[in-house]
């Protein structure tokens, strides 16, 4: 896996059509574990995580990595709010990246099996990918992401609108990812799962980062009051 | 009313007997347009995946223009053709005017059009679904294009088919390019505008049901081999 933490983002600013979506927002990404994004609805948490990606254009600001850029490019995986399915079958759905990389098919195909069954589709892996359930869809999305052994791994919302059961797969997938080495960035409205998962902590609010801090003390001794109303469960706005 | 049924006997008649003059055209009608249709796919294809994944500044005016030319009147297409083919014309040299080669170049023209235009409007929509994670994953614009092709294979054999059935069923262009030669570039729809000029009424009628079972056939051959290609509705 190549180096590419730390990351530093600095004054990232993504503004569309006259209105300032974030920033200017100063972050850094080192170590390993899970940094959880948080915040209530519209503060920004998708823009950040497609800007730190590189898939959203900035208007100011600039995001570094540790290696060049074209290359922590190919060792990031992002899975989105709502999972993307290619209209094909499901092994297929998990070499795209594969093959897109330039893998072998025969190669790909081994190693596509063997994340189906790792996510439980081993049965399934010749069916449509666009007619799987929600939660089936999630764990086919984030394999599709891990197959390619990102250095670094977006989630955005992995566990919206899931079950319990199914965000218990999911956070399992999460978890294995990150101490197999990925470092993982994902956004969340489920404090539990936060919690759960957290090894450090990004509060945003209108577009800004308003606090930061290492899990458990971030979330049990919030440092500003916006932060304590949102992990009460009040309304911040 | 009796024509119509002079027409279905004639056509009858023509199928039983399998008549050699109408194996003949009904064959190179088909050549000639399953030629056309294979090279304007060629072109069409991966034009409308192009203007679907890439924004450049002619984008929008290269879709309008595109649109415009679906209806271009055939006939004056087999007009311009034929004067670049003409012996006084730039591609005079090349001999083709009157043949099937010249039939199928004025056809390719006819359809590009068309079959990019249909088959851009539902690579569209597959591009607004696939987008956020083609772009994500970092793959390279023929990758995107490769994958949109595959993906949208079905909606694309709909433009095809389009294609096909404007191609098939089109008289006035290959008529001026073709000159209807006997045994030379004689098809199913300047034999039906022959026999119609000469008052040949029922023959006319019953080759034109031959044509309509023809386009019939194929549409249905090529949804039957597409489907027995994978089972599964996407
Ligand atoms: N392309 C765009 N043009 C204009 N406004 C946009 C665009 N994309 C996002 N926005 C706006 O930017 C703000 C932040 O959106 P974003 O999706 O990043 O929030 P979020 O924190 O992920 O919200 P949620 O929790 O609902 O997913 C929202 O007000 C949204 O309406
Ligand atoms: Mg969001």
């Amino acid at each position: 896996m190549v180096e590419m933490l730390p990351l530093v983002a600095t004054g990232v600013t993504v503004t569309r059509r006259g209105k300032r979506l974030i920033g200017p927002v100063d972050l850094n990404i080192e170590g390993d574990g899970v940094t959880v994004v948080i915040g209530p609805n519209g503060a920004g948490k998708t823009t950040l995580l497609q800007a730190l990606h590189g898939i959203t254009r900035l208007n100011a600001g600039t995001v570094r990595w540790a290696c060049p850029a074209t290359q922590a490019r190919r060792a990031q995986a992002f899975v989105f709010q709502t999972p993307v399915m290619l209209r094909r079958s499901v092994l297929e759905n998990l070499i795209y990246p594969l093959r897109a990389g330039g893998m072998a098919r025969k190669a790909a195909l081994a190693l596509g099996r063997e994340w189906c069954g790792r996510i439980g589709l081993g049965a399934a892996e010749g069916r449509p990918a666009t007619v799987l359930s929600r939660g089936e869809k999630q764990k086919l999305a984030i394999a599709r992401a891990l197959i390619i052994e990102p250095a670094v791994l977006f989630l955005d919302e992995p566990s919206a609108s899931l079950d319990g059961g199914a965000t218990r797969e999911v956070e399992t997938l999460i978890e294995t990812a990150a101490k197999g080495g990925t470092r993982v960035i994902l956004s969340t409205h489920d404090m539990g799962q936060a919690r759960r998962l957290a090894r450090d902590a990004v509060f945003l609010l209108r577009g800004r980062v308003h606090e930061r801090g290492p899990a458990p003390e971030f979330f049990h001794s919030p440092g500003t009051a916006q932060a304590r109303a949102f992990l009460a469960g009040d309304i911040v706005e | 009313m009796t024509d119509l049924w002079g027409g279905l006997y004639a056509a009858a008649r023509l199928l039983i007997t399998l008549d050699p003059d109408l194996i003949e055209i009904a064959l190179r009608s088909l050549r000639v347009t399953l030629s056309a249709l294979a090279i304007a796919c060629v072109i069409a294809l991966p034009l409308a995946a192009l203007l679907a994944v890439r924004r450049f500044r002619l984008r929008r005016a290269t879709i309008a223009i595109l649109n415009a030319l679906m209806g271009l009147p055939p006939v004056v297409v087999g007009l311009v053709v034929y004067v670049l083919l003409s012996r006084a014309g730039p591609l005079g040299v090349l001999g083709l005017l009157f043949t099937p080669t010249a039939m199928i170049i004025a056809q390719v023209i006819i359809i590009v059009p068309l079959v990019a235009s249909i088959a851009h409007q539902s690579l569209r929509e597959l591009w607004a679904e696939y987008h956020d994670l083609l772009i994500s994953l970092d793959t390279t614009q023929r990758q995107r294009i490769a994958t949109l092709l595959w993906d949208g294979r079905r909606s694309l054999l709909t433009a095809a088919l389009a294609g096909f059935g404007r191609a098939i069923g089109e008289v006035g262009a290959i008529m001026v390019v073709g000159g209807n030669i006997d045994h030379a570039t004689r098809v199913m729809t300047t034999a039906i505008a022959l026999e119609t000029g000469k008052g040949n009424f029922a023959l006319a009628l019953g080759l034109g049901f031959v044509l309509i079972a023809l386009a019939i056939a194929v549409n249905l051959a090529i949804h039957w081999l597409s489907r027995t290609e994978r089972g599964q509705q996407w």
